[in-house]
């Protein structure tokens, strides 16, 4: 068997019910994807968390780096307009 | 009846007991967790299996009964199962040649009559997923390294006389749907199925291998030297 240095890594996302987006819950090594989604279930889905389980590839995924979150994130934090707080919410609408 | 539920329920628990060896020691977290699940569920179904064979026999033993304090003669499971556990490979065949083995034979229980019916209705929702899980080690550990594959097909040999009595009796014609999905699985590992046809018996009439002496040595310490001991 190969030494798990040499697994690729997996980024696992479990949906814990219908009709709710898969949600990260962690990360495993695994030499296929067909054993990283058997992995995942066996570590990840013991107590009935999930329905359903993605994995991807953690090479797969472009991330942003944390030196850019200035020029990406910071123009937002002075633009309030963006935020539906300026219309009244008429009296007949609930559950707004 | 009472001769598949202790049949049945003695080669659930001491496969389990087997796998239970790996806890802690397993090559990854993820395969320590994995048998251990694979462990527990083999142990869920000896339990209802073990249960109702001491009911169906009559004479007011319990599951635990059966369990703790039978010895090596009284035990009916195959000798398949009470191998050691050996390096990973062999582990994992001997769960292949045993889950392909056990869905067959759980779908022909399913045809049977009342509580059995019941257990192996139960008992095959968990074994669809242990097939999946240890055919695709057979297909990682074959068509992997040349180590990897070389483990394998020793394991393949070394277990393969031990695939016989799984044919037993009634269970006879499974034998031919298991060759298949064996040779399938072995196809795409690249892996040999092994050409000997002269197989072990024994398990279903109480005579084991060594390796089974010491697993209940092992397995049945505590209730032996206190007896009576709970929880």
């Amino acid at each position: 068997m190969s030494a798990v240095r040499d697994w690729p890594l997996w980024e696992v996302f479990i949906r814990s019910q219908h009709g709710v987006a898969h949600k990260h819950v962690g990360s495993l090594h695994a030499a296929s994807a067909e054993a990283a989604l058997c992995a995942a279930r066996d570590v990840y889905t013991r107590r009935h968390e999930g329905v359903s389980i993605w994995v991807v590839p953690s090479a797969a995924i472009t991330a942003s780096s944390p030196g850019e979150r200035e020029p990406l994130f910071e123009p937002a934090n002075n633009k309030v307009y963006r935020h539906p707080g300026f219309f009244q919410v008429p009296p007949e609408v609930k559950n707004l | 009846m009472f001769d598949i539920a202790l049949f049945m329920g003695d080669t659930d628990l001491i496969l389990s007991q087997r796998l239970g060896e790996w806890c802690g020691h397993a090559p990854v977290l993820e395969e320590d967790l994995a048998l251990a699940n694979t462990a527990l569920d083999l142990l869920g179904q000896a339990r209802l299996w073990l249960s109702l064979a001491g009911e169906l026999e009559g004479r007011g033993r319990s599951e635990d009964d059966l369990a703790f304090l039978s010895d090596a003669g009284e035990f009916r499971n195959l000798l398949l199962v009470e191998q050691p556990n050996g390096d990973y490979a062999q582990t994992m065949l001997r769960q292949y040649f045993f889950d392909t083995w056990h869905q067959l034979e759980l779908a022909r229980l399913g045809q049977a009559a009342g509580r059995v019916a019941e257990i192996a209705a139960k008992a095959a929702t968990e074994n669809a997923y242990h097939v999946r899980r240890s055919r695709d080690w057979v297909f990682q550990m074959g068509d992997g390294t040349e180590e990897s594959h070389s483990r394998a097909q020793a394991a393949a040999d070394r277990l393969w006389p031990y695939a016989g009595e799984m044919f037993h009796g009634d269970s006879g014609p499974l034998r031919a749907p298991w060759i298949e999905e064996v040779r399938a699985t072995f196809a795409q590992a690249t892996l040999e199925v092994p050409a000997a046809t002269w197989a072990h018996r024994g398990g279903r009439d109480g005579i084991h291998t060594e390796a089974l002496g010491h697993l209940l040595a092992e397995m049945q310490f505590l209730q032996r030297a206190y007896p009576g001991a709970r929880w």
